[in-house]
């Protein structure tokens, strides 16, 4: 789901830069009224665990490989915004060091699994959950939001890539910068997510939001009644 | 790791986190190893060039363009790069886990020191 320079033509990179900056704004002007320095700790463990999350590669077998994010569970534990800055971090800091995720593809990559991840996890999470405390319903609302969010994060990346050939050719017709149209890029994005790497992404954000329901369930921002 | 006069004593809790954290970075090489053992190839749509000229009989031009142009110091977590022998592979992959970590806390600590303090 990083997506590597060259991918994307500037007419898609550098719209999506704009969306990132006017969302790293408003995330770290959410983080100076609302995060105290008794959480910075936990702030930078998400992201930490965020960056490290996404180095264990899920094979399909004889195909791809993909990744749980992450940004899910940091969304439902300490709020989408404050995701958005851990989770933008972690993704520069994988372009820059590690040349996971394009320089030019850094607004882009921010965008889908930075912000449209966290949010959708934090409003699938408050739908499923409702009003409800009772811990199965919060525990399928924890699974789903991992699962959802990871799901739509990569249907955009797939419309972002999908989308390339459409709008720019060279003069022999041949696409300029990510080669496979969306009925393509769609199809495989959706369903390896859907079949595979997103139930992971479930997984480990049931299991983290029932580790920390248990041992620090005053931390958790879906729950503490900051959430909207 | 920690700033001092940023950090209260560490909770039970969060010192059993940063213990889950480092395991998880020196099992990270299993992020490698098992897509290898299912003869799995790159995510969809982050393919090198070379890749991609075995996929479709060409390199589309403006993607050969900028595919290059950044120098990533230690790129996609392996020193040596793809040809490296496993044994390389799995202790870059730990190390990258490491630096990783130290990266990654250093630059919350950063930004949060700026945007708190000056907040309140």
């Amino acid at each position: 789901m990083h997506i590597p320079d060259g991918y994307l033509s500037p007419q898609t990179y550098v719209p999506l830069f704009g969306a990132s900056l006017v969302c790293w704004s408003i995330g770290l002007k959410k983080i100076k009224r609302e995060l105290s320095t008794k959480q910075v700790p936990y702030l930078a463990m998400a992201a930490v665990f965020s960056f490290l999350i996404m180095m264990f590669n899920i094979p399909i077998p004889g195909g791809t490989t993909g990744h749980a994010a992450g940004a899910g569970i940091i969304a439902v534990l300490l709020g989408p915004w404050t995701a958005v800055i851990a989770v933008s971090v972690v993704l520069i800091i994988q372009a820059l060091i590690f040349g996971d995720g394009g320089i030019t593809a850094i607004g882009a990559n921010c965008f889908n699994i930075a912000v449209v991840m966290p949010f959708v996890a934090f409003w699938v999470f408050n739908l499923i959950k409702g009003k409800s405390r009772d811990p199965k319903r919060l525990s399928l609302a924890a699974f789903f939001s991992g699962y959802a969010s990871l799901t739509v994060s990569a249907i955009f990346v797939a419309i972002q890539l999908g989308i390339q050939p459409l709008i720019a050719r060279s003069s022999s017709g041949t696409p300029l910068y990510a080669p496979y149209p969306l009925s393509v890029a769609l199809p495989v994005m959706a369903l390896e997510h859907l079949l595979l790497f997103s139930i992971v992404e479930g997984v480990v954000t049931l299991l983290l939001f029932k580790y920390f329901m248990k041992n620090e369930p005053e931390l958790i921002y879906a729950e503490t009644g900051n959430g909207t | 790791m920690q700033k001092r006069e940023t950090a209260h004593r560490m909770t039970k809790t969060q010192k059993k986190l940063w213990i889950g954290l480092i395991i998880m970075a020196l099992i990270s090489p299993l992020g490698i190893v098992v897509p290898e053992l299912f003869n799995s190839g790159d995510a969809w749509g982050e393919w090198g060039t070379e890749t991609l000229h075995k996929l479709l009989g060409y390199i589309p031009e403006g993607l050969r363009k900028y595919a290059d142009f950044w120098k990533a110091p230690v790129p996609d977590y392996i020193l040596g790069g793809e040809e490296s022998s496993m044994t390389i592979k799995v202790i870059s992959y730990i190390t990258s886990g490491l630096v990783g970590i130290l990266a990654v806390t250093l630059v919350i600590y950063l930004i949060s020191k700026v945007v708190i303090k000056n907040g309140k």
